[in-house]
């Protein structure tokens, strides 16, 4: 549920004006390509490893690294999703929300090294209900996290193991990430809030 | 979602396909090894109970208590009801002990209605007289969106097959509602939810047994059972409920059982997708027979694990955002 986090927001088109591009769809290739490294350098070749997006752009996040995976490697790990909607410390301050995809690989997470993998890296929050939602379905080794872009102002002891880019970024300003599977192209923008 | 859930015929085709979807995904997570979710930690629902139930009232506690709420129940056999107290006093003081949401079900109609005037939490209906049961509803339109995939009905879905549903209503589906349409809450929150999911809804019943005004609810009205059997992709069996007749609707049960009754000779004459349903509980050898009942085309048993799905989809978008604390 991360298009309804404050400072994701994805109502408009990237050719409005007032957004700066901040990677092009070349950068989040790379950028993907080099997590995808940096994922089978840590974990001694991908082994045990699944990928597990959070919805909504987590998800085809996810797709994307196995692929790359798979690519490199020889073997694509088993990837899912993962939904948090109902383990988040926020769902009293909004109206109810639809809750979306979990799907799980066959074989599980037990024993396994979990990647989440989300869109932005801001409050941490979705993380900390990620990794509540993770408990109960399953005992991984080792969970770990990958992000496209962290935005910085963390309210929860939370760090990302990859990340596409660092923003710095003033609370003002909100971050958008359109993919290609679900918004119809690859862009990250920044601009601010109520243009 | 508005507030409260009264009747089947206030929700939008929105809101009822939201329902479903949320179902869906807590469909899922029923078959993994912790099946409690934290959502509804220390809010509080009272299963308020004025008529006998074993099913509906179990249903909504598995619910409530698989997402973390304290769950009260309060029957009114042995309470202060039978000493004489109304439903508003009562009411007035389930409010004082703080409950978040109240799940009602009476032998008056409409009691549901007023219960919510009363009460600042959610009240959802659990039956009220022989006017609206609408979470029976909602896990009948579940079970037939989950058993028929494809509308008009093809062909129904393997075991095990994973089907992306989400967003689905249940556009020309034929659905046949056979028996005690008069008295039967089931039947009337059934055509309203039904129809505002787009399927074609036809009510078999004999003259004495169909509701006054029958001809102004959104659906069919047939008096031949046989005839309305091989244009029906579900058939929905009702309960010949002898508690409320106070009078004699048909001359004997086996005449009834002989018209209207659903046997294996009948069930030959349903096309070969087709699903038969009943809310429970039976009687078995008059609505539907013990082979029917037992048959794989029968979803009963899958009605009532549906049903902790659905009430806890209804529980969690009535109480798990905003609107519970305003």
């Amino acid at each position: 549920m991360c298009a309804m986090r404050p400072g994701t927001g994805h109502e408009q088109g990237a050719g409005s004006p007032g957004w700066k591009a901040v990677l092009t769809p070349e950068e989040i290739r790379r950028a993907l390509s080099r997590i995808a490294h940096e994922i089978l350098e840590r974990t001694h070749g991908g082994e045990g490893v699944v990928l597990l997006g959070i919805p909504t752009r987590g998800v085809p996040l996810a797709r994307r690294l196995a692929v790359r995976i798979g690519e490199f490697e020889g073997t694509t790990p088993p990837c899912g999703s993962l939904d948090v909607t109902m383990h988040r410390d926020d769902l009293r301050l909004r109206p109810a929300r639809a809750l979306q995809r979990t799907e799980v690989p066959p074989d599980g997470v037990d024993g396994k090294t979990v990647v989440l993998v989300d869109d932005v890296l801001f409050s941490g929050r979705t993380i900390r209900a990620a990794l509540d939602a993770l408990n109960d379905l399953g005992r991984p080794r080792a969970v770990q996290l990958a992000v496209l872009v962290d935005r910085g102002h963390r309210e929860l002891p939370i760090r990302a193991d990859y990340v596409g880019k660092n923003l710095p970024t003033s609370h003002r300003e909100v971050v958008r990430v359109h993919l290609e599977e679900t918004d119809g192209e690859d862009s990250v923008l920044l601009g601010e809030r109520d243009l | 979602m508005s507030r409260h859930l009264i009747s089947a015929g206030d929700l939008s085709r929105d809101e009822a396909v939201l329902i479903l979807d949320t179902s869906a995904e807590l469909a899922s997570a029923a078959g993994r090894p912790i099946r409690k979710l934290p959502t509804l930690r220390g809010l509080t629902v009272v299963n308020l109970f004025f008529e006998d139930s074993t099913r509906t009232r179990t249903s909504f506690e598995a619910a409530a208590k698989r997402l973390s709420a304290d769950v009260i129940n309060f029957s009114a056999r042995g309470s202060s009801v039978a000493k004489g107290e109304s439903l508003k006093d009562t009411a007035l003081t389930l409010e004082a002990m703080g409950a978040d949401a109240v799940v009602v079900r009476h032998g008056a109609s409409g009691a549901a209605h007023r219960l919510a005037e009363w009460v600042t939490g959610s009240v959802i209906n659990a039956g009220d007289g022989t006017h609206e049961h609408p979470t029976q509803a909602l896990l009948d339109a579940f079970t037939i969106r989950q058993r028929l995939t494809v509308p008009g009905g093809a062909s129904a879905a393997e075991p095990g097959q994973v089907l992306d549903q989400r967003g689905a209503g249940l556009d020309g589906v034929r659905v046949t509602i056979v028996g005690d349409v008069l008295h039967s809450r089931v039947a009337r929150s059934n055509v309203l939810l039904l129809s505002t999911l787009g399927a074609e809804v036809t009510v078999v019943a004999p003259p004495t047994l169909m509701p006054y005004a029958v001809d102004t609810w959104p659906c069919k009205v047939s008096y031949d059972f046989d005839a309305e059997l091989p244009k029906s992709d579900v058939v929905m069996m009702l309960r010949v409920q002898q508690e409320r007749m106070s009078a004699a609707y048909f001359p004997s049960v086996r005449e009834y059982r002989r018209r209207y009754g659903l046997d294996a000779g009948r069930m030959a004459l349903l096309p070969g997708h087709a699903i038969v349903m009943h809310p429970g509980p039976m009687n078995r050898g008059v609505e539907i027979a013990a082979e029917v009942a037992d048959s794989p085309r029968s979803t009963i048993v899958a009605q009532v694990s549906n049903g902790v799905i659905v009430r806890m989809a209804v529980l969690y978008l009535l109480l798990g955002g905003a609107a519970a604390t305003a």
